[in-house]
C-alpha cells in the first residue's frame, strides 16, 4: 500500500479523511527518484472547492504529460485537521506521495479570489516554508502563484517567489528547462530567479521596488535590476487546438461542488460588462473545434464514469458551436443517461430550446444575470440584456414550463441612486407578473412561480473599466440591501418573491485586497496571527479580527474602497500588459459615465488593444 | 422493470484506502466504475433514471472487509469472470471484485437477505485490555447471559448479547473472531459485544479507535454466504 502521511487513528478522528488520502481513480503516481522537478499544486481551499477547479486539473494533466516531472495537488487542511497538525507539528503534505510540501521544487498557488490570502499563509506556514519570499533558503521550494488574482499579485507579492502572469500553457516548459539548467549548472536560487524574471508572463516581485506620493498613492513602479523587464506581458494561447487538455482528469470520492466532467468550449467573452474583470482579461475570445470538444468528451466520459458533462466557459450561449456540440451529446450519449449541463448561458429562445432538451424543466430554474434594476444602470455597467429581453424570455420559460426564476444583481454600481436600487423589486415583481399573464390559471396546476433576487456587492476590480471607481462601504451596503428589502415587502407579488444578499463586510475586505498595493501584506500577515482562515466560509469568517488587524496596522480602507482614482493615477497593477490598453479602459469609464453602451466583439471591434495577440475573435469575419 | 434483466450479485473487498470511503461514497463509486468498464448496467425506468444497483449491509467508516456485497441488473453478461475482470479494469487500489454470480429471477435483494456477519476484531498496538482475553472468551461462551444497553436511534433497550452472538473465538494472533446477528432487524456490532466483555471484566470500554475490525463475510438466515444464493456462469 501506497505511503500515508497521517495516523489511520487520526485519519478516523477527523472530518471526511477523504480529503486527505489521494488515491482517486485518475490521480497520477510516479516514481519520484526518477524525476526532476516536484511540483506541489495547491489551491488554498478546502478539498471539495480545490477539487473542482479546471485549471487545475489542466495544469496536472500537461505537467504529469512530462517525464522529468511528478506534479501533485495540495489542498488547504480543514480547520480540524488544521489544528492537530500545529499541535503534533505534522507538515503539510502532498496528496499522491504524502511527501511534505516543504521538499519539493515547486509550490504553484493558485489565486482564484482575494478572500483566500490568508489560506495562503496557512499553506505556507503549515508546509515549513517561511512566509516572506525574501527569508527563503536555497532548499524552499520556488513559490508561484497564477490565476485571475494575480493580475494584482501586489497586495501578496512578498509571499511569493514569483507570479506567473496569463494561461500557464505557455510558459512552464520555459520555466522548467530553465530550472533543470539552473540545477545542473550549480546555480542558486537568485540565479534562477534572475533567469526566470526574463521568461515571457513571469514576474518576480522582489525585483521590483514601488515609491509612493504623499497621499499614498503610487508614484514609480520600478525595476532593480537591469534583467527585469518594465513590463510584464499575459501568456496566452492562441490556437485552443493545439494545447493539451485533460483526457482523464482525477475522479474524488466524495462530492465536490462541480462533480461532473468539464468540457472548456472556449476562453474569454465577447459582450465586455464593465464590471467584470474576466471579461476584459481574457480577451480575445478564442474557440475550441468541434473535433477537437468531441474527441474530448468522449475521452473525458470513458476515462471517469461521470454522468454530466457541462459545457463551460464565461458565456456558453457565445460560443459559435453550440447547438451542434449539443445535439451531438444527445445523439451519442442519452441513451449512457448522461447528463448535459449548461451554466452561464443567456437566456433567449434559443437557449430555453437546448435546454429543455438537457434538462429536465421541473426540476431546474433558469437564472437571468441582470446585474442592475434600471435600464440607465444597465447602460452604465455595459449589460447587454433590457427589460424587454428579461420579459421575452421568461415569458418563453414560463410557457415551456418552468416556474423558478433567479435574478442576479449587484448593489452598489457606480452612479447607482436609491431609485435604481428600487428598480430592482419592481423589475423581479414584473417578472412575477409576467407570469401570471402568460401562463393561464387552469395551467398553473396550483404551483406557485417562484422569483429569488440575488445582490451581491460590487466590487470595483483591477483591468475592468471600472478600476477607477469609488467602492461602497460596508454600512452604505447594508443600507440598500434594507433599502430594498424594504421595497420587496411592497411588491403586488411580494408572495412570488425572494431577496437574498451577500455578506458586506466581506465583500469590503474583498475591495480592499483587489485594488490594493504591497503595503497591504502586513495586514494579511496579522489577520493570519489573529487565527483569519477561510474567510471566504462564514462559519469561520471573523469580522472582529480583521477590525483589529486593520486598526493595529493602521491601514485606511478607505483609500483602497471608497476614494475616487484620478484618470491619470499610476495603479499597482499598471506593469502588467493584458493586450487591452489602459487607454480602452478608460475610454469605456467615461462611456459609462455618460451612460452609453458599447458594442460586443461580433458586432463591432472597440479597439481594446487585444488584437495585438493576433488572432482569435478579433479575426473572425463579421 | 423488464424481467430479461440478468441479476448478478457481485461480491467485493475493501482495503487500505478505501476504508475512509463512507457508505454513500462508494455506492457513488460503483456507479462510475460501472460506467468506465462498460457493463451493460439496466436502469429504473420513470423521472430519474439510475443504475439497478442496491448494496447489502452499509461497513461503517474505518472497518476493512474480505466481503461486501451489491446486486446490479445487466441487460447482457458473458460469464462471471468476465463481469470480475471488467469491474477490476476500472477499480481504484483497495477495492477488489471477488465473486460474481448470477441470482434466481425471483430472489431477495442483498438487504433483506442479510441475517449474519463474521467479523475480526485486533487491538490497535498498546490498547489491548488489561485482562486476559482468552479467558473473557471462554467465559462468555460459557455464561446463560451476558447483558448490556443498546442504543438505537430512538432508544435505548437492554438486549442478551448470548442471543445475537452465535460464534466466538479466540485466535493464536491475539484477535476475536465473531459472528454476529446482522441486517435491518436487530444490528449488533462488533463493539458492542467488546463493550460487554469489557464490561463482564471489569475494564471500561473501549474507544472505537482501539479497535480494528474487518469483516470477512455476510450470511443469509440459514447461515449461508450471501454469494451462494446464486450460480456461477
Amino acid at each position: 500500500m501506497k505511503k500515508q502521511a497521517l495516523s489511520d487513528e487520526l485519519l478516523l478522528s477527523i472530518e471526511k479523511p477523504e480529503r486527505y488520502i489521494g488515491n482517486e481513480i485518475n490521480a497520477v503516481y510516479k516514481d519520484k527518484e526518477k524525476v526532476d522537478i516536484r511540483f506541489a499544486m495547491c489551491f488554498p481551499d478546502v478539498y471539495e472547492i480545490g477539487m473542482s477547479h479546471l485549471g487545475i486539473q489542466i495544469l496536472y494533466d500537461m505537467f504529469n504529460k512530462r517525464n522529468d516531472i511528478w506534479c501533485e495537488r495540495v489542498y488547504s487542511p480543514w480547520t480540524d485537521l488544521d489544528k492537530i497538525m500545529r499541535d503534533k507539528n505534522i507538515p503539510l503534505f502532498a496528496l499522491e506521495s504524502q511527501d511534505p510540501v516543504r521538499n519539493f521544487d515547486f509550490l504553484g498557488i493558485t489565486l482564484q479570489y482575494e478572500m483566500c490570502y490568508t489560506n495562503i499563509l496557512q499553506v505556507l506556514d503549515l508546509s515549513g516554508i517561511p512566509l516572506n519570499a525574501a527569508e527563503r533558503a536555497e532548499n524552499d521550494p520556488i513559490v508561484i502563484g497564477g490565476g485571475p488574482c494575480s493580475y494584482n499579485p501586489e497586495p501578496i507579492a512578498e509571499f511569493f517567489d514569483m507570479f506567473y502572469i496569463g494561461e500557464g500553457e505557455i510558459s512552464y516548459d520555459p520555466l522548467f528547462d530553465l530550472y533543470k539548467k539552473v540545477k545542473a549548472e550549480g546555480g542558486t536560487r537568485k540565479d534562477f530567479l534572475v533567469k526566470a524574471c526574463q521568461i515571457p508572463g513571469i514576474y518576480v516581485p522582489q525585483f521590483y521596488e514601488t515609491s509612493y506620493n504623499e497621499d499614498g498613492t503610487v508614484k514609480s513602479f520600478d525595476p532593480v535590476i537591469p534583467e527585469a523587464p518594465r513590463t510584464v506581458k499575459k501568456q496566452i494561447v492562441m490556437d485552443m487546438d493545439s494545447v493539451e487538455y485533460p483526457d482523464a482528469p482525477i475522479v474524488p470520492y466524495i462530492r465536490v461542488t462541480q462533480d461532473r466532467a468539464v468540457l472548456e468550449v472556449m476562453r474569454g467573452c465577447i459582450r465586455g460588462c464593465r464590471f467584470c474583470q474576466a471579461g476584459q482579461i481574457y480577451r480575445p475570445v478564442r474557440e475550441r473545434s468541434l473535433d477537437f470538444l468531441k474527441k474530448k468528451a468522449k475521452a473525458i466520459l470513458d476515462s471517469t464514469g461521470q454522468d454530466e458533462i457541462t459545457l463551460s466557459s464565461l458565456s456558453t450561449s457565445d460560443f459559435s458551436g453550440l447547438g451542434e456540440l449539443v445535439n451531438w451529446l444527445i445523439d451519442n450519449y442519452s441513451d449512457k443517461y448522461v447528463n448535459i449541463s449548461l451554466p452561464s448561458l443567456r437566456i433567449d429562445s434559443f437557449a430555453l430550446d437546448i435546454m429543455a432538451k438537457v434538462q429536465d424543466v421541473k426540476k431546474g430554474s433558469l437564472t437571468f444575470a441582470s446585474e442592475a434594476g434600471s435600464q440607465r444602470l444597465r447602460d452604465v455597467i455595459n449589460k447587454g440584456i433590457t427589460f424587454d429581453d428579461i420579459m421575452r424570455g421568461s415569458a418563453e420559460a414560463f410557457k415551456g414550463g418552468w416556474n423558478k426564476v433567479k435574478l442576479y444583481f449587484m448593489l452598489g454600481l457606480p452612479t447607482e441612486t436609491d431609485e435604481d436600487v428600487k428598480a430592482i423589486a419592481e423589475l423581479a415583481n414584473a417578472v412575477a407578473a409576467n407570469y401570471f399573464e402568460t401562463v393561464p390559471k387552469e395551467d398553473r396546476k396550483g404551483i406557485r412561480v417562484m422569483v429569488t433576487s440575488s445582490a451581491s456587492f460590487f466590487i470595483p476590480k483591477p483591468f475592468t473599466p471600472f478600476e477607477w471607481a469609488p467602492m461602497n462601504t460596508a454600512e452604505e451596503f447594508l443600507r440598500k440591501a434594507h433599502l430594498l428589502s424594504d421595497e420587496f415587502t411592497k411588491q403586488i407579488n411580494k408572495k412570488s418573491l425572494k431577496f437574498q444578499y451577500h455578506e458586506n463586510y466581506l465583500s469590503e475586505l474583498e475591495g480592499l485586497f483587489a485594488r490594493g498595493d504591497r503595503k497591504l501584506s502586513k495586514l494579511l500577515r496579522k489577520a493570519y496571527e489573529k487565527g483569519c482562515m477561510y474567510d471566504s466560509w462564514s462559519e469561520s469568517f471573523d469580522v472582529d479580527k480583521w477590525k483589529s488587524a486593520i486598526e493595529e496596522c493602521g491601514i485606511d480602507i478607505s483609500f483602497y474602497t471608497t476614494r475616487e482614482r484620478s484618470l491619470d493615477e499610476v495603479f499597482p497593477w499598471d506593469f502588467i500588459d493584458i493586450g487591452v490598453t489602459k487607454n480602452f479602459l478608460k475610454r469605456e469609464w467615461l462611456e459609462a459615465m455618460a451612460g452609453r453602451v458599447t458594442p460586443n466583439c461580433r458586432q463591432k471591434c472597440s479597439g481594446c488593444g487585444a488584437a495585438s495577440f493576433g488572432g482569435g475573435v478579433c479575426f473572425e469575419q463579421r | 422493470m423488464s424481467s430479461d434483466n440478468i441479476k448478478l450479485r457481485v461480491k467485493f473487498s475493501k482495503h487500505g484506502f478505501m476504508k475512509y470511503i463512507g457508505h454513500l461514497d462508494v455506492m457513488r463509486y460503483f456507479q462510475k466504475v460501472i460506467r468506465r468498464c462498460g457493463l451493460d448496467i439496466a436502469y429504473s425506468e420513470g423521472f430519474s433514471p439510475h443504475q439497478i444497483m442496491s448494496f447489502a449491509q452499509p461497513l461503517g467508516v474505518g472497518l476493512e472487509s474480505e466481503g461486501e456485497y451489491m446486486d446490479i441488473e445487466v441487460h447482457t453478461a458473458e460469464s462471471s469472470q468476465k463481469v470480475i475482470d471488467m469491474m477490476n479494469s476500472a477499480q481504484a487500489e483497495g477495492i477488489k471484485v471477488i465473486d460474481v454470480v448470477r441470482l434466481p429471477e425471483k430472489s431477495e435483494n442483498a438487504m433483506a437477505s442479510v441475517a449474519q456477519a463474521s467479523y475480526n476484531v485486533r487491538f490497535r498496538e498498546g490498547r489491548t485490555p488489561s485482562f486476559d482475553i482468552k479467558k473473557a472468551i471462554d467465559d462468555f461462551n460459557s455464561a446463560d447471559e451476558v447483558l448490556i444497553e443498546k442504543k438505537t436511534k430512538k432508544s435505548t433497550r437492554e438486549v442478551n448479547l448470548k442471543e445475537f452472538v452465535y460464534e466466538i473465538n479466540y485466535r493464536a494472533d491475539n484477535s476475536i473472531d465473531m459472528k454476529l446477528c446482522a441486517g435491518s432487524g436487530t444490528n449488533i456490532k462488533p463493539g458492542l459485544v467488546l463493550e460487554g466483555i469489557y464490561k463482564r471484566n471489569g475494564a471500561e470500554a473501549p474507544e472505537a479507535t482501539d479497535i480494528l475490525i474487518t469483516r470477512y463475510d455476510l450470511f443469509d438466515i440459514d447461515g449461508k454466504p450471501l454469494s451462494e444464493a446464486g450460480e456461477h456462469f
